[in-house]
């Protein structure tokens, strides 16, 4: 891990208010690049009124927003109403606090050397899963608060989302863990000196970039917020302060698994491959390395939009069965692989590339083997007849078992229509009188 | 004792904590109870962490106030925020036998606990050593493997025993969106949305037809309620507009220019 030894209260409380002001301007650039991006992939300008190209859009309309009139509604419950948001940008301002932004560097104009990351220790990816499982509270409780049924409804698809997709996230992080052996960011960071985590955990990484989305309730799994289906979901009854909290969160939470993103899987701050090269790794001291983790950040940043600008709101229950039936069992797969492999290499001793060549022959050959065996056609089978259908089986009204079936209802006298856009029933009144009369 | 810092935090933390506890069982709503809860986890947390217990502290939130109390949560809302208890006794004896058995549970937590013997502590420079979680990993995996095993096999036992008890055989085939996308093909109607009525610059009423690209009013576009009612009421058609599949007095070749002096006139 990397040494605090040097910090003062002082230069936390410098890191900590820096870590928040660049937090908060992200936000308002991030919702610029959003509106910008997405126009541009929309082939329309985009915000460019307001400031040069637009820049001054997103604090017009956060200014807006802070004058609106604050609505409280009577049915809310008001403690916990204002409470939610709270919750929500609080817990997403901590997960900032274990990134490391670069490596050991000097403030300016005095001799201080101090790494440029907050605070480290040997939980710190756990500590950003805690922050993020608390802030879901934010968006649960403000959807319970607000005493009305679609922010209920919202609240409630926000649990369960974000429970599943938690899962996937962890197991995703585990895989990790297991390659470095350490929980802590900055030890994470050292060991992709060679190469990023990336490479060898391509796996692990999908699932990561997946249940990130998923995670911050942006399209196609924003759920929650659902526009044509819940209004806006658990923030419908917020307005003005209380609700640009909430707006806040979610940029800032986008912000944050960006980081995490680009922290565990993408090398954090080190440079790119070619430039890392460059100068005896002069590009890898000082102050640069906050500019490289940036632009991977930013490049995560236009990830969500393009994503965003392409695919199409997900089905509640396609997205909660591709979260249970493929995120989960995946991960629980990928993790077993690493920990195999891992396990071989740390107490075997055993050559893992005879090893890889091995599991490839006998993958080989059982595949030969597969391909050789005649396959067997099944033999067709006649569906089974219905077998004759007791209603009233042991004197009991009862419903028909697998394989039986019920008879025909005596009232059954209208025509059945199949599924909703059917041809009308025979029997429905067509043509009306006097319409043909004008149909000339 | 502990340090300074560490007792600071203690008595700020611990009073609110006792608050909370107690707000837990006089909180009238289920939810607030259940603010409660999560409080008092978090500041146990935090003091997990106070004393240098980091895993302790981050596993207790992102498990039990992570997910476990948010499972709590969920079913609260699920069931009805504002479902009450029903106080009626179902089981004859019930609470006379609840008292029992936990008092029961009290005198055997008693005895156990007054006959343990800890060993010597060892202090946490020694058990912290090689960071806390590869300490605490060591210990479980070695010491307790066992017990660590056990309680796997118990929880695994317990999920597949929920996946039993609530998976049910299907007694017809699902209906999923192909099937009901086929039923509506095979059902030989419009696959499209049903048109909407009139919208017209003389009206724009539920009870006006739109007329199709040939200019015939469209009776489908209004609401079935109101054509068995008989409440429909005629499109507008402009005498001047000639519907493209009338031959008309002048057959279907009309020259242009001839219409144009039509309409003016």
């Amino acid at each position: 891990m990397v040494d605090f030894s040097n910090d003062t209260i002082w230069t936390y409380v410098v890191k900590a208010v820096l870590i928040i002001v660049f937090l908060l301007t992200s936000v308002l650039v991030a919702i610029w690049f959003e509106r910008k991006v997405v126009a541009r992939m929309q082939v329309r300008p985009g915000p460019n009124v307001h400031g040069p190209f637009g820049l001054l859009q997103s604090l017009a309309d956060a200014m807006k927003l802070l004058l609106k009139e604050d609505i409280t509604v009577r049915a809310a419950d008001k403690f916990v109403y204002l409470l939610a948001p709270m919750i929500s940008v609080f817990c997403s301002l901590l997960v900032f606090a274990v990134i490391p932004l670069g490596p050991q560097v000097t403030i300016p104009f005095t001799d201080i050397s101090t790494p440029a990351q907050l605070t480290d220790f040997p939980v710190a990816v756990l500590y950003i899963l805690a922050c993020a499982s608390l802030g879901v509270y934010g968006i649960v409780l403000g959807g319970w608060a607000s005493g009305s049924t679609y922010p209920l409804l919202g609240a409630v698809r926000s649990t369960a989302q974000v429970i599943s997709y938690e899962l996937a996230m962890g197991l995703s992080l585990v895989s990790v863990f297991i390659m470095v052996g350490s929980m802590s960011t900055s030890e994470i960071v050292a060991h992709q000196q060679d190469y990023w985590l990336m490479l060898p955990l391509l796996p692990a990484f999908v699932i990561y970039v997946i249940s990130m989305i998923g995670e911050t309730n942006r399209l196609p799994f924003d759920l929650p917020e659902a526009e044509g289906e819940l209004v806006s979901g658990y923030m419908t009854e917020y307005s003005s302060m209380k609700f640009a909290w909430f707006f806040l969160a979610e940029y800032i939470n986008m912000i944050n698994v960006s980081a995490i993103a680009t922290t565990l899987f993408l090398g954090g701050w080190r440079a790119p491959w070619p430039l890392s090269a460059v100068g005896d790794g002069m590009l890898n001291e000082g102050w640069w390395p906050i500019l490289w983790f940036l632009a991977k950040m930013w490049g995560f940043m236009f990830l969500f939009v393009w994503i965003r600008g392409t695919l199409l709101r997900l089905r509640y229950d396609q997205f909660m069965k591709f979260g249970w039936k493929v995120l989960i069992p995946f991960a629980l797969g990928w993790i077993v692989c690493v920990a195999v492999v891992r396990g071989v290499r740390e107490f075997q001793g055993w050559d893992l590339q005879a090893v890889g060549i091995a599991i490839f022959v006998v993958a080989a050959v059982t595949l030969l083997v597969v391909q050789l065996i005649p396959e067997r056609t099944p033999e067709p089978t006649a569906p089974p007849e219905p077998e004759a259908f007791d209603a009233f089986a042991g004197g009991y009204p009862v419903p028909p078992l697998p394989g039986q079936r019920l008879p025909a209802s005596p009232r059954a006298g209208r025509p059945a229509r199949a599924g909703i856009g059917a041809a009308p029933a025979p029997d429905e009144p067509t043509a009306h009188a006097g319409k043909e009369a004008h149909d000339e | 004792m502990a340090s300074g810092a560490e007792a600071v935090l203690f008595w700020c933390l611990a009073p609110l904590m006792v608050i909370a506890a107690l707000g837990l069982v006089l909180a009238r709503k289920a939810v607030h109870a259940t603010l409660c809860v999560v409080f008092v986890m978090v500041c146990l947390a935090v003091l997990y962490v106070a004393q240098e217990a980091p895993f302790l502290g981050i596993v207790q939130v992102v498990v039990y106030t992570g997910a476990v109390m948010m499972l709590f949560l969920f079913v609260i809302m699920l069931v009805g925020v504002d479902a009450s208890d029903s106080l009626v006794e179902t089981i004859r004896g019930q609470r006379l036998v609840g008292w029992l058995l936990g008092l029961g549970l009290g005198a055997v937590l008693v005895g156990v606990l007054g006959r343990v013997a800890f060993p010597e502590g060892v202090g946490l420079e020694v058990a912290n050593e090689v960071t806390n979680p590869v300490g605490l990993a060591r210990i479980l995996l070695s010491d307790f493997v066992f017990a660590l095993e056990i309680v796997g096999i118990l929880l695994v036992t317990a999920a597949i025993a929920a996946l039993t008890l609530t998976h049910k055989q299907r007694l017809t085939a699902r209906v999923g969106q192909k099937e009901m996308a086929d039923a509506r093909v095979a059902g030989g109607g419009s696959l499209t949305p049903l048109p909407a009525p009139g919208v017209y610059a003389q009206r724009n009423a539920m009870d006006v037809p739109a007329l199709d690209a040939q200019g015939r009013p469209l009776e489908s576009s209004v609401s079935r309620v109101l054509r068995v009612r008989g409440q429909e009421r005629s499109a507008p058609v402009d005498p001047q507009i000639r519907r493209l599949d009338d031959p008309g007095p002048a057959g279907p070749a009309v020259d242009p220019p001839a219409r144009t002096t039509e309409e003016e006139s």
